[in-house]
C-alpha cells in the first residue's frame, strides 16, 4: 500500500524553514475553505430548529421538524429511493468507468482511443434537460419500464463520466515499473491488479465513486422526467414543493442525512482501523 | 433486434399487469405536499384501494412527460390551460366525470367549465388566484391597482419581485393592459414587453420560490404571489397582504384528470368520487388553503381559514382564468420573455 | 483466473471498453441520435415534434422575424451563450484557485489522514443544492448571519445588498462545483513522488519554480479533469444563477429548460445543444490536438 517512502514529515514543529515543498499559509487557506464549505451546512442544521413554517425565516426553536419528518412516510419514501439509486449507480459507474481508464490510459495508442474518450465523456457534455427528455423517449420507445430500473440506468449512464476523470487522471503519467516488477516476479494477472495496480489507483477510486455518488444524490431533473411511478427520489421531493413553499422539514431530513453519513463513516474507520492494528502485531 | 425488443416489452408489461393484479392500486401524479396523507389514509381505509403518491414540480414538466411517453399513473393534476392540451394531444381519457355519484356536490359555477364542457375528463381539486403581495409595514400602497405591481413608485425601486416563469406575468400584463390573453398581435405584445421591460428596471429578483422569505426579510416590498402561499407566508406572523386590484387578478384551476395509458382507471374515478364530497375535500381545503368547487366544504372549514382574506376575495373582484394559447400567441409570449430576459 | 481473458492486446481492450460503449452507446448516444434529429423537424405546438423536415431551429439561433416578418440577424441567444461560457469560466478559474492549494494541503497529510480530508470534502454534497442554495441566501441576504453582527457593531448602517449580484452567483457556483475540483487534482495530485520536489530544489529552483516546474506539470491531468468537470455542467447551471442571482438574465440552461417547458419547442432545444455539444467537442478536439503536439515536440527533443 505505501508507495511514497520518502513523504516529509508535516512541517508543524519547523515553522522557520519548511520542508520542500510545503508553502507558507497552505493551512490557513484550507481552514478557510472548510469553514465557507461548512457555513451553509451549519446554516442549514441551525434552521433545521426553526419553528417558523417557513425556510428562511427565524421563529424560535422546535423539534417539529424532526417530528414530521419521520412521521412522513412519502419523504422517507424518497430518501431510501435516493440512496438505492446512488449506491446502486455508484458502484456500476466505478467498475465500469475503472476498466475503461484502465484500458485508455495504459492500452497504449490505439484506432479509436479519442472516439472511446468521447464517448466516455459524451454524458458530461449534453444539457441535462436535454439527456432527460432523450432518454425518457428512447425508454418509452422500447417500452422499458421498471420504475426506479430507468433511474439506476440513467443514473449509472450519467455518473460515468464523474468516476471516470478522476480515477483516469490519476492513471495518467503513472509508471507501470511495479507492475512490471510484480509480472516479472511471476505474480499472475489478476495478483498483479489485486496487488499492485487496484492499491495504486485506489485514491482515484475513492474520489470518482465519491463525486459519483454525491452526482447522483443531487441529481433532480433527470430523475424528474425517466423515473416512473413509484420512483420518487428526495431531489425530485423536495423541487416539486414549489407550490407550497419549502418547509424546514427539508432541513431536518438532510441533517439525519449527514448524521447518518458520518456515523457509516466513522463506523468505518473504527473497524478498519482495528483490523490494521491486528494486523500489525 | 426489433423481436427481442418486443420480447422484452412484453415481459415488462406482463410483469407491471401482474404486480397490477395482485391489489387494487391507484398511482397519483401531483405537486410535493398537494395531496394530504391523511386524505390519502382515509380513502385508502374506505375503499382498500392501495394508493401511492409520486411528485412532479410544474405543469410543463407533466405535459413534456406525458407527450415523450411516460406511463404508469393512474392520475394526474394539471391546470385548467393544461386540460385542453392533454386533450387534443391524446394525453388523457374520458372518463364521465359527470356521471360521478357526488358529481351533484359540485358548486353550479365549475359544473362543466369552458376547459372541458362536457365535465368528460376533469374533476376538481383546487383553485386559486395569482397577483401580488406587499409588505405592509415597508409600503404606504393599499394593492388598489396593477399599476403598483408594473409601474411601481419610487420607494419600490429595486425592491420588486415577479416570477420566474411568462405565464402568470404575461396574463397579468394582459389584464392591465387590457389586451385579451394570449394576443396574436404583434403590436399588441410590443406593449406587454415594453411594460415588462420597464418593469424590470425595479426588480431585485425573478422568483417563483421564496415570495414569502423576500417580503419577510425586507429583500422586497412586493413580489408576485400565489393566494394560499401567501396566507401561508402570513400565518407566520409578517404583515403580508395580498391584494386584489381593481383590474382583476388571473386565477388558476386544478383538477384530476386520468391519463389514456393509465391501468387503474375505475380506481382513478373512485378517488374523483371520493374527493367530491364535501368533507374530503374540506380537508384537502383546510391543508391547503386555497379554494375549492364543492358545495358544502365551508361547513367543515375551521374559523381561520373561514376569514383568511386571501380565500374570500371581494364579491366584485374580476378572476380571469388563462385560456390554452395557440401556437402563434405562445410564439409571441416566448419573444416577449426572452427580450425581457436578454 | 484470467484464463478466459482474450490473448491479444486489442481483445483486451476492446473487453475493458465494452461495458463503457454498452451503457453509453445505448442509453446516451442513441437518445442524442434522437435529438439530434429532432432538431432538423418542425415542433409540435403542445410540444414533441412532427415529422416534418425543417431547419427553422437553427436558423432561429441566428436571426428572427421582426414585427414586418423580415429575417433579421438576432444576436440575443448568441449573447446568451457567450454570456454562459463566461461565467462558467470564471466559476471555473475560482473553483480551481480555491480548490488547488487544498488538494495539495491533502497530499501532503500522512496518508491515513488524506481519505478522511477526502470525505470532508464530500459530506457537505450530501445534502440537497436546493437547501445548500437557500443556506446561502439567509447567509449573504438582507438581515443574514453576515449582515445582522455587522449592523448590530454599527459597521454598517444599511443592507450590503450582496444578494442578487453576480458576486452571489460567483459563490454559489464555486460552492456548488467545488468538490468537482478538487478530487480529481487530489488523486493525480496524491501519485506526487517528493523525492522529485526535493532533487528540483536541490538544482536551486526556488519554492514557485518547484510548484509551476515540478508539481503543476506532473498533475496537470487532474486539473484538466477538474476544469472539464467544473466549466461543462456549469454551463447548464440554473440554481445558482436563478436564485443567487435573481434570475435577471437568462443563462443557457434556463434557455433549453424554457424550450422543452413552456416554449414547448422541442426542436429549439435540442438545436441549442446540439450547438452547445458541438462547441465544446470542437474546444476538446483543438485541445487534444495541440497537446498531442506538444507530446510529440517533447518526445523528439
Amino acid at each position: 500500500m505505501t508507495v511514497h517512502i520518502n513523504k516529509p514529515a508535516t512541517g508543524n514543529k519547523a515553522k522557520r524553514i519548511l520542508p520542500v515543498g510545503h508553502y507558507r499559509g497552505l493551512g490557513a487557506w484550507t481552514v478557510f475553505f472548510f469553514i465557507f464549505l461548512y457555513l451553509p451546512i451549519v446554516v442549514l442544521i441551525f434552521y433545521s430548529f426553526n419553528a417558523n413554517r417557513m425556510v428562511m425565516n427565524w421563529g424560535g426553536f422546535g423539534i417539529d421538524w424532526y417530528i414530521k419528518a419521520f412521521q412522513n412516510d412519502d419523504i422517507q419514501k424518497a430518501v431510501w429511493n435516493s440512496l438505492i439509486v446512488a449506491t446502486v449507480a455508484t458502484v456500476f459507474a466505478t467498475a465500469i468507468a475503472t476498466i475503461g481508464a484502465l484500458v485508455l490510459a495504459r492500452g497504449g495508442n490505439f484506432r479509436g482511443k479519442t472516439v472511446s474518450l468521447g464517448l466516455i465523456t459524451l454524458p458530461l457534455m449534453v444539457p441535462e434537460i436535454v439527456t432527460a427528455v432523450a432518454v425518457l423517449i428512447f425508454f418509452s420507445a422500447i417500452g422499458m419500464n421498471w420504475g426506479l430500473g430507468n433511474v439506476i440506468i440513467a443514473h449509472i449512464t450519467f455518473c460515468i463520466p464523474f468516476a471516470f476523470m478522476p480515477i483516469r487522471a490519476r492513471l495518467e503519467g503513472m509508471d507501470t515499473s511495479l507492475e512490471q516488477a510484480a509480472r516479472d516476479l511471476y505474480a499472475s494477472e489478476w495478483e498483479t491488479f489485486r496487488f499492485v495496480t487496484a492499491p495504486l489507483l485506489m485514491p482515484g477510486i475513492v474520489a470518482g465513486s465519491m463525486l459519483s455518488f454525491v452526482i447522483s444524490m443531487d441529481d433532480f431533473i433527470i430523475t424528474l422526467m425517466v423515473g416512473g411511478a413509484g420512483s420518487t427520489t428526495l431531489p425530485v421531493y423536495i423541487y416539486s414543493m414549489i407550490r407550497r413553499g419549502l418547509t424546514p422539514e427539508i432541513n431536518a431530513v438532510s441533517t439525519v442525512l449527514l448524521f447518518f453519513s458520518v456515523a457509516i463513516v466513522t463506523a468505518y474507520w473504527i473497524v478498519s482501523n482495528k483490523s490494521q492494528t491486528k494486523t500489525v502485531h | 433486434m426489433k423481436r427481442h425488443l418486443t420480447l422484452l416489452s412484453a415481459a415488462t408489461a406482463m410483469l407491471i399487469s401482474g404486480s397490477s393484479m395482485a391489489a387494487e392500486e391507484l398511482f397519483i401524479y401531483n405537486w410535493t405536499e398537494y395531496t394530504p396523507p391523511e386524505l390519502i389514509t382515509k380513502f385508502e381505509k374506505e375503499t382498500g384501494i392501495k394508493v401511492s403518491v409520486d411528485t412532479y414540480d410544474s405543469n410543463e414538466t407533466l405535459l413534456a412527460k406525458l407527450q415523450a411517453g411516460a406511463t404508469g399513473y393512474d392520475l394526474v393534476v394539471p391546470s385548467q390551460n393544461f386540460v385542453p392540451i392533454l386533450v387534443s394531444e391524446g394525453l388523457i381519457q374520458k372518463v364521465a366525470v359527470h356521471s360521478l355519484a357526488n358529481y351533484k356536490n359540485l358548486e353550479e359555477r365549475w359544473q362543466k367549465p369552458e376547459w372541458d364542457p362536457e365535465q368528460e375528463y376533469s374533476a376538481p381539486w383546487q383553485w386559486g388566484t395569482t397577483s401580488f403581495s406587499y409588505n405592509s409595514e415597508n409600503y404606504s400602497g393599499k394593492g388598489t391597482s396593477l399599476k403598483e405591481f408594473f409601474e411601481p413608485s419610487e420607494e419600490v425601486r429595486g425592491r420588486l419581485s415577479a416570477f420566474q416563469t411568462p405565464d402568470e406575468v404575461v396574463s397579468l400584463a394582459n389584464i392591465y393592459l387590457g389586451i385579451p390573453f394570449c394576443s396574436e398581435d404583434a403590436k399588441q405584445m410590443k406593449k406587454v414587453q415594453d411594460l415588462l421591460v420597464g418593469q424590470k428596471e425595479f426588480v431585485v429578483a425573478y422568483n417563483s420560490e421564496t415570495m414569502s422569505d423576500l417580503l419577510t426579510s425586507g429583500e422586497a416590498v412586493i413580489t408576485n404571489h400565489w393566494s394560499g402561499f401567501s396566507r401561508l407566508g402570513r400565518l407566520t406572523g409578517a404583515p403580508i397582504v395580498y391584494a386584489y386590484p381593481k383590474e382583476g387578478v388571473v386565477g388558476w384551476y386544478d383538477s384530476l384528470v386520468v391519463p389514456t395509458s393509465a391501468k387503474n382507471v375505475e380506481n382513478a374515478k373512485k378517488f374523483m368520487n371520493f374527493m367530491m364530497d364535501p368533507v374530503n375535500m374540506a380537508m384537502l381545503t383546510e391543508n391547503q388553503g386555497y379554494g375549492d368547487a364543492v358545495k358544502g366544504t365551508a361547513a367543515y372549514y375551521s374559523d381561520e381559514l373561514k376569514s383568511a382574506p386571501e380565500i374570500n376575495p371581494p364579491a366584485d373582484l374580476n378572476v380571469f382564468f388563462a385560456p390554452t394559447c395557440s401556437p402563434k400567441a405562445q410564439s409571441l409570449i416566448d419573444k416577449v420573455w426572452t427580450k425581457v430576459m436578454q | 483466473m484470467s484464463n478466459w481473458l482474450p490473448r491479444s492486446a486489442a481483445g483486451r481492450r476492446w473487453l475493458g471498453l465494452a461495458p463503457s460503449y454498452f451503457v453509453i452507446g445505448i442509453f446516451m448516444l442513441v437518445p442524442m441520435v434522437i435529438m439530434g434529429v429532432f432538431s432538423f423537424l418542425e415542433p409540435n405546438p403542445y410540444g414533441g415534434v412532427k415529422p416534418i423536415g425543417s431547419l427553422d431551429a437553427y436558423v432561429k439561433l441566428f436571426f428572427e422575424y421582426d414585427l414586418e416578418d423580415n429575417l433579421v440577424f438576432n444576436p440575443g441567444y448568441i449573447n446568451i451563450i457567450f454570456r454562459s461560457f463566461q461565467l462558467s469560466l470564471g466559476a471555473t478559474l475560482l473553483c480551481l484557485i480555491f480548490g488547488f492549494p487544498v488538494a495539495y494541503f491533502i497530499t501532503l497529510q500522512p496518508a491515513n489522514r488524506r481519505n478522511f480530508y477526502i470525505y470532508l470534502v464530500t459530506i457537505p454534497f450530501w445534502t440537497n443544492l436546493l437547501i445548500r442554495t437557500f443556506a446561502w441566501i439567509i447567509i449573504l441576504g438582507r438581515g443574514g448571519v453576515i449582515e445582522t453582527p455587522l449592523l448590530a457593531m454599527g459597521i454598517i448602517e444599511d443592507s450590503l445588498r450582496m444578494m442578487y449580484t453576480d458576486g452571489a452567483i460567483a459563490i454559489g457556483l464555486t460552492y456548488s462545483y467545488l468538490p468537482l475540483m478538487v478530487l480529481p487534482i487530489y488523486a493525480s495530485l496524491e501519485k506526487l513522488d517528493f523525492r522529485l520536489l526535493e532533487a528540483a530544489s536541490d538544482l536551486y529552483a526556488n519554492r514557485f519554480e518547484v510548484m509551476t516546474k515540478v508539481v503543476i506539470p506532473l498533475c496537470k491531468p487532474g486539473i484538466i479533469a477538474g476544469c472539464l468537470l467544473v466549466f461543462i455542467p456549469c454551463l447548464g447551471a440554473f440554481i445558482a444563477p436563478n436564485l443567487l442571482g435573481g434570475g435577471k438574465k437568462l443563462m443557457l440552461g434556463s434557455l433549453v429548460q424554457f424550450q422543452f417547458a413552456s416554449a414547448r419547442n422541442w426542436p429549439f432545444g435540442a438545436a441549442l445543444s446540439m450547438l452547445l455539444l458541438s462547441a465544446v467537442v470542437i474546444t476538446l478536439i483543438f485541445y487534444a490536438r495541440a497537446a498531442k503536439k506538444r507530446a510529440v515536440l517533447e518526445g523528439s527533443a
